[in-house]
């Protein structure tokens, strides 16, 4: 617990110590700016939709990873990994270099919703998979075998015995992946445009705050974007716990 | 196991000392990103004069911005060279550089530059001055004036170039809103503004002199035009109050004015700002050249600048990126 205060907590009471420098009135102006509440939507946004295909892909490559065989799967499953070592900026740049307007694919997507979009799935992919892998290992393939052995289509086995059994886990990736996808910098600056009211994400319009010299107005937003994170990650947390009760019946 | 961490330590610590203890001391340099390999030369070549033996570097290169509030903040710097003027009255506001820090006979400028636009290879748009980066189809990149200082000096170049051919105060805030409504991205900082035009965004980049010479050595398929009305932009270095009190750190001061150190800032695409030296280069004068002082075309230098123009919140280019995304 001690570890946790000085890691986690202590770094977000600071946070949180100088967004109100200027007092109440100021952290409202500051939080509730046209611009500042434009970049938070669009980041909210697309941290979901992230979230979203992330929970459809992932659970399907974890799938493959653990119920196919082919050959060099186990370099595949190492490779899942390396979004994470990359690091952020270097990922942006490559990822304009092929989806930008030089791009090989002929695929121009750089300075749109949709090449932040891309980037972010990009940095959260890890998340849901490796969330989902262990459960799907631990997973006893004999109830999908009664299951089917009683006349279930592959379907119904999925639906009634898989997914119940993976949704905790598949919810755990989704709200990492949300998280990240709310905070992510480096990967998406050089993608977004940082167009205000268009393509600016928070992490983007705090940085902007923060070079302009208005430190308040960036600890402003930044808690904004942590309460907001948190109540999402707390309702996620709530549902896969009621969930996991519900399972048990 | 353990003796050996211990004993590695021990190692790492005489090496330490005995680098602090080298005679002719040692100096913190601060600055920002793009005089890196200027420095470097500088620096080497600094270490052979007899001022220079045996004095220890230890240089950090970061964005402007990044480095003034890192030393703000308690890093160690005996010589700040930062791009923007405001970035050293930050510290002489904080008390870390004295106020008189510009009184040399050079104003504390170090290099200068201007600003240009890059184009792509053969000019196909025909960009030649600012009336042509408001055309229709003509795309421009410039970074976002609040996260990169550097931006400041395009977004003033367009305001005062204006000015210069006569218009009003309002006619120039006017060409903002126009100028930006033609520029589709504004990346971070003025090299990934250089990374996304080299990418193939866009038509024209705003950017500085020695940008454009970098990316014309780097290979970018580019050429770049200097408009008749542009900005000077002049490069400050200066001494902190611990490099005040250090005979290495002020020699090396000195020393960026010497023949040597403006010829290693011309290499790199700087203008030097000795004369003599800049005799020997042959940079392109712009006949309406002005500077960030012009009273006349309402500039007023950095600190009226900035309030005016570059409040995040009430300035007129707050105002400006308000108008584009909505």
């Amino acid at each position: 617990m001690g570890y946790l205060s000085v890691v986690v907590l202590l770094p977000l009471a600071a946070l949180i110590w100088s967004s109100r420098a200027d007092g109440l009135d100021s952290f409202w102006h500051q939080a509730t700016r046209p611009e500042a509440l434009s970049a938070l939507k669009l980041t909210l946004g697309v941290a979901a939709v992230c979230a979203l295909v992330n929970a459809v892909a992932g659970t399907a490559i974890a799938w493959v990873l653990v119920r196919d065989r082919f050959p060099g799967k186990s370099t595949v499953d190492a490779v899942i990994d390396l979004p994470f070592a990359l690091p952020t900026i270097v990922a942006g740049l490559t990822l304009l270099a092929l989806y930008g307007p030089g791009g090989p694919f002929g695929v121009d997507v750089a300075f749109t919703r949709l090449g932040l979009l891309v980037a972010l799935l990009f940095v959260t992919l890890p998340f849901v998979v490796r969330a989902v892998q262990p459960v799907l290992l631990e997973l006893d393939t004999e109830m999908e075998e009664a299951a089917a052995s009683l006349g279930a289509g592959p379907i119904a086995v999925f639906r009634r015995i898989v997914f119940p059994n993976l949704l905790p886990a598949i919810l755990s990736g989704v709200a990492l992946a949300f998280a990240r996808a709310v905070g992510e910098f480096g990967a998406v600056v050089l993608i977004s445009g940082n167009i205000p009211f268009k393509t600016e994400v928070s992490s983007v319009y705090i940085f902007g705050q923060l070079q302009s010299g208005n430190g308040t107005g960036a600890a402003a937003v930044s808690v904004v974007l942590l309460a907001i994170s948190l109540g999402v990650l707390l309702l996620i947390g709530a549902f896969r716990r009621w969930r996991t009760r519900h399972d048990g019946v | 196991m353990r003796v050996i961490w211990i004993a590695l330590l021990g190692v790492a610590v005489l090496a330490g000392s005995a680098a602090g203890a080298s005679k002719g001391g040692s100096v913190d340099l601060v600055a920002y990103s793009t005089p890196k390999d200027a420095y470097g030369k500088i620096i080497s070549s600094f270490q052979k004069t007899k001022g220079g033996s045996g004095v220890d570097f230890s240089q950090s290169y970061g964005a402007s911005g990044d480095q003034a509030r890192a030393v703000a903040a308690g890093q160690d710097a005996d010589l700040v060279a930062l791009s923007l003027d405001p970035d050293v009255s930050l510290l002489v506001g904080k008390g870390l550089v004295p106020k008189n820090w510009n009184a040399n006979s050079h104003r504390g400028i170090v290099s200068d530059s201007v600003v240009v636009f890059v184009v792509r290879d053969g000019n196909p748009k025909k960009i030649k001055g600012w009336g042509d980066l408001v055309k229709s189809g003509v795309q421009v990149i410039t970074p976002n004036p609040f996260t990169s200082g550097g931006a400041r000096w395009n977004v003033m170049a367009a305001y005062g170039a204006q000015r210069r051919a006569g218009k009003t105060d309002k006619q120039a805030i006017a060409y903002l809103y126009k100028l930006f409504k033609h520029v589709p991205v504004q990346p971070d900082s003025a090299r990934s503004a250089l990374q996304i035009f080299a990418q193939g965004k866009g038509d024209v980049l705003l950017t500085y002199e020695n940008e454009a010479i970098y990316a014309e050595k780097k290979g970018v398929h580019t050429e770049y035009r200097t408009p008749k009305a542009t900005l000077l932009i002049e490069t400050p270095v200066a001494l902190t109050k611990s490099g005040a009190s250090k005979p290495a750190a002020k020699a090396f001061y000195k020393y960026l004015w010497s023949s040597t150190a403006q010829k290693a800032f011309a290499d790199q695409g700087y203008r030097p700002v000795v004369k003599s030296v800049a005799k020997g280069y042959h940079f392109f004068k712009p006949p309406g050249l002005f500077t960030i002082g012009s009273a006349k075309l309402g500039l007023n230098g950095w600190v009226k600048v900035n309030t005016r123009f570059f409040h995040p919140e009430k300035g007129i280019m707050a105002k400006v990126e308000r108008s584009i995304g909505q």
